[in-house]
């Protein structure tokens, strides 16, 4: 499997809004995989760390779930992404290009 | 607002635990059945597959717990946990429960109760503007340190001073009211124009009396209480301006008082009238009726108007030297004036509870130690499977939650309870005098009190068990086979010293009880002079229409005719004032025959029917009393009491000297004709004042107390000397009609004294009974703990006699350290508390003696019932134990 990195802190619910957004309503597992497929297998994601976060995302009300049905017929829970969490996740994402931004800056600068 | 949306979810989710549990297991599922598919497809086995599918997840259980501890509050689950658990504990073990919430609740009642009373009387500011800069004003002479002020002196007060903003006075009279049940007299209060605008207090409806309306010159007008307005015209708003007559006098009602008005000096009256100063009192500057009220001025300290009122007094005197000679100033907060008398009392009763609820606590403390000790291996098991110092600390302080808790809740009603107790020892005729007979309730404020004390009780209750088991060690130890003896000396010496705490506590409420007992004793039991059984007593009150003194003389031989003549009575009297109520009603008097130098020589001045002293029993000294025949035609004649004798003619014989008024005017002489053992005038814990018994045919009055003596029950003859009262003439008034010995009991010292006694009482007793209790558990304990010593001492041959012995000592030492300790501090409290004891000092010894006594026969009990326990120990059985 080789060298894979781990999540940091807080950029799993930026993940998680993102996929959404993109792919409309998923299931958990399905998430999971997406992320992972993004993240073009580099990213080594403990699937049991999902779901607390899934739940936090829901208390706070930026996603919503109900239960529907998988592509290959089986019963499964469906998150769906809610108005609030459409702008949290434009925030979010905001914030971090700008993190990244500065930090892509400084590293520019040292190798000048 | 993100944040509190998802706390409050996770805090619902505390209770939604299930059903979220049971969707997210499901969630799990096609989760992992989604993977395992998709494993398959890529063409793994099907274990293996799964396995992948689970070591990717992190593992079922894992992500099962991190969820559900997003789910819901973790710390709230745990306490949660921590109180079902409590409350398991508590009922499997009723006997420890029960008895704890009961110590705790008595302990709590009686401080609620209590305090209910102390923030009604000491605390509450009065229910006027700015109370605090009111001011008592009045005068003081050497024998009354609180006098009354006259009307005249008043006046120049009230226009000399440069401190009061303003000054106002107030007095009482008895009026006559007619009411469909017949003429009664009614007391009410008689008040200067400014006297309401100076307390600041507005009318609820009408206006207030207006400058000058206090002038005999101004139309009678009066203004209702509250209370009178509800009572004589059921609240109707119509009765501004309707009339009523009092004593023959037509009043126009002028304003109607707020129901938050009260005004307890003078008994709450149903309605205040203006003084329209007349008639022998109020224009003569030597006679005092009336007390002052004043405001102070912005700036002006109490001091400050208390100097200036002395500087103006002392002009007085000079300027008036016949009638204001040793006539000084005082001026005193009126909140002091209002509760200084009772403040010792009730702080007594503060401090009773107080410690009663401190044994409570302590009882309670080492009641959960010993179940503490009880459950060290369960405690060092959960310690050894990772509970934190601070989980099983939480878990005592849980336990001390619910006890608590229920304590107070109980303690509540308890205190509900003893304040209908207390209030129940208010006599009917003394309630409108007190200053809390208005609000005496379980209000906010002594619940947020009461929350206080929970509070307090439940940091000494986790306090004791979470101190125990602080260390770690301790933790191992518990886990250990064979401890016992080390920590349970450890423990033994712990609870030992609480059991000292509880019994000295217990020996000085004990002495405390004594104490004030033998002040009531000794109070109910003072020398009054005469003979309070089977007398009946009421106050009389002639109609104006009986204007002259010969009619007056003419009506109230009647009377007494007409009562002495009923069957039973043996003999009838009457006095101005009756005995036992107060030293007052002075006058000056003047010895003929001696040098005078303006001195004033106050005595006490009472009008009395040639029968009244014979009728009391009183004990004639010297001479003899006067006859029904010396009236104003005969010469005026005075008997003396034994007091006035000393003090006045110690050695020689007073019968046939002369006395008069300061001036000697020729119609004051009056010649002395006999000597009277001392009847008690004054309250019972009150000095006896020289006394001067006039004839009351000499000098009749309107208003007097008659009474007579009787062979049969006093109580029945109350009402047929009322009907005997009504037939001489319908228009009499008749009032507080009461045996003398109610009179007695009643009165304010007796109430106080009796009040203070039976409270400390019962919580003395209270705290011998926990003292006792928690000797008990002690000894009982210990002896549990050498079972196996003492069966190896039997084994060995030790006598019954020793085995005793062992166990009594330890708890005789402990009795006699708690007795020692208890008796210094009961002398301690006995001074401190000095204010309230009367004929008693507070090392009295016979008390102490019998307090230790008490309290080491009690001691002796408790510790008996284990020791006999521990010798008839079955040896070989004890051996095995354990």
């Amino acid at each position: 499997m080789g060298d894979k990195t781990d999540v940091w802190q807080g950029t799993l619910a930026l993940m998680v809004l993102k996929t959404l957004q993109t792919m409309g309503p998923l299931h958990g597992y399905g998430i999971a995989r997406r992320i992972e497929q993004t993240s073009g297998n580099l990213l080594s994601l403990n699937y049991g760390t999902l779901y607390p976060a899934l739940l936090k995302l829901e208390q706070e009300g930026s996603i919503a779930s109900a239960w529907g049905v998988s592509d290959n017929h089986r019963k499964a829970k469906f998150y769906r992404l809610t108005r609030a969490g459409r702008k949290q996740l434009e925030k979010e994402a905001r914030d971090w290009e700008q993190a990244a931004a500065i930090v892509a800056r400084f590293l520019a600068e040292q190798q000048a | 607002m993100k944040w509190l949306r998802a706390w409050m979810l996770r805090l619902s989710g505390v209770f939604s635990k299930r059903r979220r549990e049971r969707e997210f297991a499901a969630e799990l599922e096609s989760h992992l059945e989604m993977h395992i598919d998709d494993n398959l497809r890529a063409g793994m086995p099907l274990a293996e597959a799964r396995r992948q599918a689970i070591l990717s997840l992190g593992g079922v259980e894992q992500t099962k717990q991190s969820y559900r501890e997003r789910g819901t509050m973790p710390s709230i689950e745990g306490i949660l946990q921590d109180l079902r658990f409590a409350g398991r504990q508590l009922i499997k073990n009723p006997g420890f429960c029960c008895t704890t919430i009961f110590v705790m609740a008595l302990g709590m009642g009686a401080c609620v109760a209590v305090f209910a009373f102390v923030d009604a009387t000491l605390i509450k500011p009065l229910p006027y503007w700015q109370p605090n800069r009111l001011v008592n004003v009045t005068e003081r002479v050497a024998m009354i340190p609180r006098a009354n002020l006259s009307y005249p002196d008043y006046l120049d007060w009230k226009s000399r001073n440069h401190v009061l903003s303003s000054l106002a006075v107030w007095g009482q009279q008895g009026y006559l009211l007619s009411t469909p049940s017949g003429v009664q007299e009614v007391t009410g209060g008689r008040v200067s124009d400014g006297f309401f605008a100076t307390l600041g207090v507005a009318p609820l409806m009408g206006r207030d009396f207006y400058k000058g309306e206090d002038l005999p010159s101004a139309p009678h007008t009066v203004i209702l209480s509250y209370a009178g307005w509800q009572k004589w015209f059921g609240g109707r708003p119509q009765v501004i301006g309707q009339e009523v007559t009092l004593s023959g006098d037509a009043y126009t009602i002028v304003g109607v008082l707020p129901q938050s008005f009260q005004f307890a000096r003078a008994g709450n009256p149903p309605f205040w009238t203006t003084l329209h100063a007349k008639g022998q009192c109020d224009l003569r500057r030597g006679c005092h009726d009336l007390i002052g009220v004043g405001r102070l001025r912005d700036g002006v300290s109490v001091q400050n108007a208390d100097a200036e009122m002395k500087a103006i007094a002392a002009q007085l005197e000079q300027q008036y030297p016949d009638s204001n000679r040793g006539q000084g100033a005082i001026v005193e907060p009126l909140r002091e004036v209002l509760i200084g008398e009772i403040r010792p009392m009730v702080l007594v009763l503060l401090a009773g509870a107080g410690l009663l609820l401190l044994i409570g606590c302590v009882n309670g403390s080492s009641l959960l130690l010993v179940r503490s000790e009880s459950r060290r291996r369960e405690i060092a098991v959960r310690g050894a499977l990772g509970a934190s110092q601070a989980r099983l600390v939480r878990q005592f302080v849980t336990e001390g939650l619910v006890l608590v808790v229920a304590g107070a809740a109980v303690g509540l009603v308890c205190a509900h309870v003893l304040l209908r107790v207390l209030l129940g020892f208010i006599s009917k005729e003394m309630l409108p005098y007190t200053p809390y007979s208005g609000g005496l309730s379980i209000d906010p404020r002594a619940l947020v009190f009461a929350g206080a004390l929970s509070l307090f009780c439940l940091t000494i209750f986790s306090l004791a068990p979470a101190l125990r088991f602080r260390n770690s060690t301790d933790l191992r130890e518990g886990l250990a086979q064979d401890t016992r003896t080390a920590t349970g000396r450890v423990w033994r010496r712990f609870a030992s010293n609480l059991v000292v705490v509880e019994l000295t506590l217990a020996v000085v409420l004990l002495a405390a009880a004594g104490l004030l007992g033998k002040s009531l004793y000794r109070l109910l039991h003072v020398d009054i002079g005469f003979l309070p059984d089977h007398m009946a007593t009421m106050q009389v009150t002639l109609p104006s229409n009986y204007a002259t003194d010969t009619e007056k003389v003419a009506l109230t031989r009647q009377i007494v005719t007409r009562v002495t003549s009923l069957p039973g009575v043996k003999s009838a009297g009457l006095t101005t004032r009756i005995p036992v109520s107060f030293n007052g009603d002075t006058t000056w008097i003047r010895f003929v025959g001696r040098p005078y130098h303006g001195e004033h020589n106050e005595v006490n001045e009472r009008q009395v029917s040639s029968d009244f002293l014979k009728t009391l029993h009183a004990r004639l000294l010297r001479g003899r009393y006067f006859t029904d025949a010396e009236d104003a035609s005969k010469p005026r004649v005075v008997i003396i009491n034994e007091t006035l004798a000393r003090k006045y003619f110690p050695d020689e014989d007073p019968i046939g000297k002369v006395i008069g008024d300061n001036d000697l005017s020729s119609k004051s002489l009056e010649q002395i004709i006999g000597v009277v053992a001392d009847v008690r005038e004054g309250l019972l814990d009150d000095d006896i004042w020289p006394a001067i018994y006039e004839p009351f045919n000499q000098g009749p009055d309107d208003s007097f107390t008659l009474l007579a003596r009787t062979g049969q029950s006093e109580e029945s003859l109350l009402p047929a000397m009322v009907d005997a009262i009504h037939q001489v003439d319908r228009g009499i008034a008749v009032s507080d009609e009461q045996t003398m010995q109610q009179r007695i009991d009643n009165s304010l010292s007796a109430y106080m004294h009796r009040t203070a006694a039976w409270l400390i009482g019962g919580f003395a007793l209270l705290a011998l009974v926990l003292g006792a209790v928690g000797l008990y558990g002690v000894i009982s304990y210990s002896v549990s703990q050498r079972t196996r010593e003492i069966g190896v001492r039997m084994a060995l041959g030790a006598q019954r006699r020793e085995l005793y012995q062992l166990v009594m000592t330890e708890a005789g030492r402990l009795t006699a350290i708690g007795i020692v300790a208890g008796l210094i501090g009961a002398v301690v409290a006995g001074l401190l508390m000095r204010a309230v004891l009367f004929g008693v000092p507070a090392w009295d010894v016979s008390t102490l003696l019998t307090v230790a006594a008490v309290l080491a026969a009690s001691a002796l009990l408790a510790s008996y019932l284990p020791a006999r326990r521990a010798v008839s120990v079955n040896p070989v059985e004890a051996l095995r134990a354990e």
